[in-house]
């Protein structure tokens, strides 16, 4: 039962993982249709951004704040007008093929640039175990769990109970109308790219000192959070978190109790059969049809 | 341009194609052949999730795992003894049953749901190739798939080898383009641009997603079984999910929706990768960068760019015309 325990809050920590990167993936969706296949490749960066201020001399806290800016300006703004932007008007899939072809250039340009190696990476969390009810859990799950739930309701509070928030809602929800109503729609998009950005530094940090900073880190993260936003309904960001969570559980109780040959394939087995059941996801709505 | 002449320019494209897909391999060193086969094999997987995706509009991210069933038939059944082309008959048929069956989901859920169940059968598709030993020898895979005998002749050497992929890509262009000229492939661009109209205008579209997707599927089974006996190692690592991806990126990139788009993303999908290699390390971030660019530059893939030339050529034809036609007016 404690190993049980142990494992729903492995997993828990690791589908609050899953469900912040999720986020951002649902909300670039949400506003711009932008399925992003680099999403993996873009929670990978920011550490190698970090370790990179760190190399040139400045103290972790403004390492941080280096590759949160970075962040935030490149895989933010700069993928928003530089591929984004151009591709937006022409359908779904070229965007999902560029970004893919982005997630290569990211990846080897961080393997040719940097370091084909795994680098280490300071943790924010103290290298111990708390020990609780006969539990131990590690500070690192801990730490993971706390700061991706402050982060998911920071910003449920800024989209809900802020101005900037709700006009981000009528923007995603129905740009023509919002466009009427005054709300400055591109750049209600905009920032909902700079919120991504910020997220996947956030991401970053913490997965970081878990599995070390790495060129291929992206790969089974950004398909976690396809997934993720996926079964929690896709246009909804209550969902990526129901997703993300669920996702990591799912997971690290399979892996332990059912199979490990077979440890990718159950949670997906299972989320098929919550998509056949419910088309829309956990807590999607169905999206408009046009005849 | 009259519509006899274009035809005429249109055989004239054809045959110098396919004068070069021909000629070409002759003054190629065994690489360039043996990339060149590549092509050809992969771009019959493209061909099939053109239908799937380009002309019927679904999604699909599991075409590199029917490449790896065919590929399996292929190795196992050849290893054993029998022919390819009773592999290759296998692979068609097994494909076509699975692909029919995985259209199923289609039905229920579409577009990123879609890929999303697709994409989970492609997961579970390399884990058995992965773990069912006892039928794919695992992670060691199966090696020395032998090449067949064509006509009293064995394809050993790459070249005949090549010819052969090369017939079965005239073979399956032939039957695809009959099938997107027949009332099917007019019933599959309905289902694309319009689902719900093309229902109430009595076209079976239950039927019609099914057969796309296994006759897709099949396709990629072909494709699969043309590949083992042509790389002769078969193991679980090449049908991951990036195959899928990479297939996927061929018709894009190509041009999703035409008819020679495959071909045309083909080259980019295999054959740009290896020119680029005169940059080296370099040469995987060259290539994401090029793609980017040419997807930024012409969204609808590089038949668009073609397209979009004509377009404004015949453009300027009618207006030219009409200046001339307006001018002769004004002076009677």
């Amino acid at each position: 039962m404690a190993n049980f325990v142990a494992l729903l809050i492995a997993g828990l920590a690791t589908g609050a993982l899953y469900a912040l990167v999720a986020v951002g993936f649902t909300l670039l969706w949400q506003t711009s249709q932008t399925i992003n296949f680099a999403q993996g490749e873009f929670v990978m960066l920011p550490a190698f951004f970090m370790l990179a201020a760190m190399h040139a001399g400045l103290p972790f806290w403004a390492a941080i704040l280096v590759g949160l800016a970075l962040s935030v300006a490149i895989l933010g703004f700069a993928f928003k007008r530089l591929l984004v932007d151009p591709m937006l008007r022409h359908g779904v899939l070229p965007l999902a093929i560029a970004t893919m072809a982005l997630s290569t250039f990211l990846k080897e340009s961080v393997k040719t640039f940097y370091s084909a190696e795994a680098s280490p990476f300071p943790s924010i969390a103290p290298d111990a175990y708390l020990h609780l009810f006969g539990l131990s859990v590690s500070w690192q799950n801990i730490v993971v769990l706390g700061v991706a739930i402050a982060a998911v309701v920071a910003l449920q509070f800024l989209l809900q109970r802020t101005r900037t928030g709700r006009q981000m809602q009528a923007a995603a929800q129905n740009p023509t109308v919002a466009r009427i109503l005054g709300v400055p729609v591109e750049r209600m998009i905009l920032y909902t790219f700079l919120i991504n950005g910020a997220l996947v530094a956030l991401a970053s940090l913490l997965i970081s000192p878990i599995y070390l900073a790495k060129f291929s880190n992206g790969d089974t993260l950004g398909l976690a959070a396809f997934i993720a936003a996926i079964v929690g309904g896709f246009n909804q960001i209550r969902g990526a978190i129901v997703g993300g969570l669920l996702l990591g559980i799912v997971d690290n109780l399979s892996a332990a109790y059912i199979s490990t040959q077979y440890r990718g394939a159950i949670p997906l087995c299972l989320l098929i059969v919550i998509i056949l059941f419910r088309p829309n996801g956990l807590l999607g709505r169905a999206e408009e049809r046009t005849v | 341009m009259s519509e006899a002449a274009r035809t005429r320019l249109n055989y004239a494209g054809v045959a110098i194609a396919l004068a070069f897909l021909i000629l070409a391999p002759l003054e190629f060193h065994r690489y360039g052949i043996y990339i060149l086969s590549q092509w050809a094999v992969m771009t019959i997987a493209a061909i099939g999730l053109n239908l799937t995706l380009g002309y019927a509009g679904q999604v699909s991210l599991a075409q590199g795992a029917f490449v790896g069933i065919g590929a399996y038939c292929a190795a196992i059944l050849t290893t054993q003894g029998w022919p390819l082309i009773a592999a290759i008959a296998l692979a068609l048929v097994l494909c076509f049953v699975i692909g029919w069956l995985l259209g199923y989901p289609a039905l229920r859920v579409q577009h990123h749901y879609l890929a999303f169940v697709t994409l989970a059968f492609s997961t579970l598709a390399f884990l058995v190739f992965r773990n069912e030993s006892w039928l794919t020898n695992g992670t060691e895979g199966i090696d020395g798939v032998p090449r067949p005998t064509v006509l009293g002749l064995s394809t050993t050497p790459h070249l005949y080898y090549y010819y052969f992929c090369l017939f079965m890509l005239a073979l399956v262009t032939l039957a695809t383009l009959g099938l997107v000229r027949s009332p099917w492939g007019r019933a599959f661009i309905a289902l694309r641009e319009n689902p719900l109209r093309a229902l109430s205008l009595g076209v079976d579209t239950r039927r019609y997603i099914l057969m796309a997707f296994a006759i897709g599927s099949a396709l990629g089974g072909l494709a699969g079984a043309l590949y083992a006996p042509l790389v002769g190692l078969v193991e679980p690592p090449a049908f991951t999910l990036t195959l899928s991806l990479n297939l996927l990126m061929m018709v894009i990139v190509g041009g999703s929706g035409y008819f020679l788009g495959p071909f045309l993303g083909g080259l980019v999908a295999v054959l740009l990768p290896e020119w680029l290699r005169v940059v080296d390390n370099y040469y995987l971030i060259l290539y994401a960068l090029l793609v980017m660019g040419l997807l930024i530059y012409s969204p609808t893939g590089l038949i668009g760019i073609v397209d979009r030339f004509l377009v404004d050529r015949r453009t300027r034809a009618a207006s030219a015309a009409r200046a001339a036609a307006s001018a002769s007016i004004e002076r009677p």
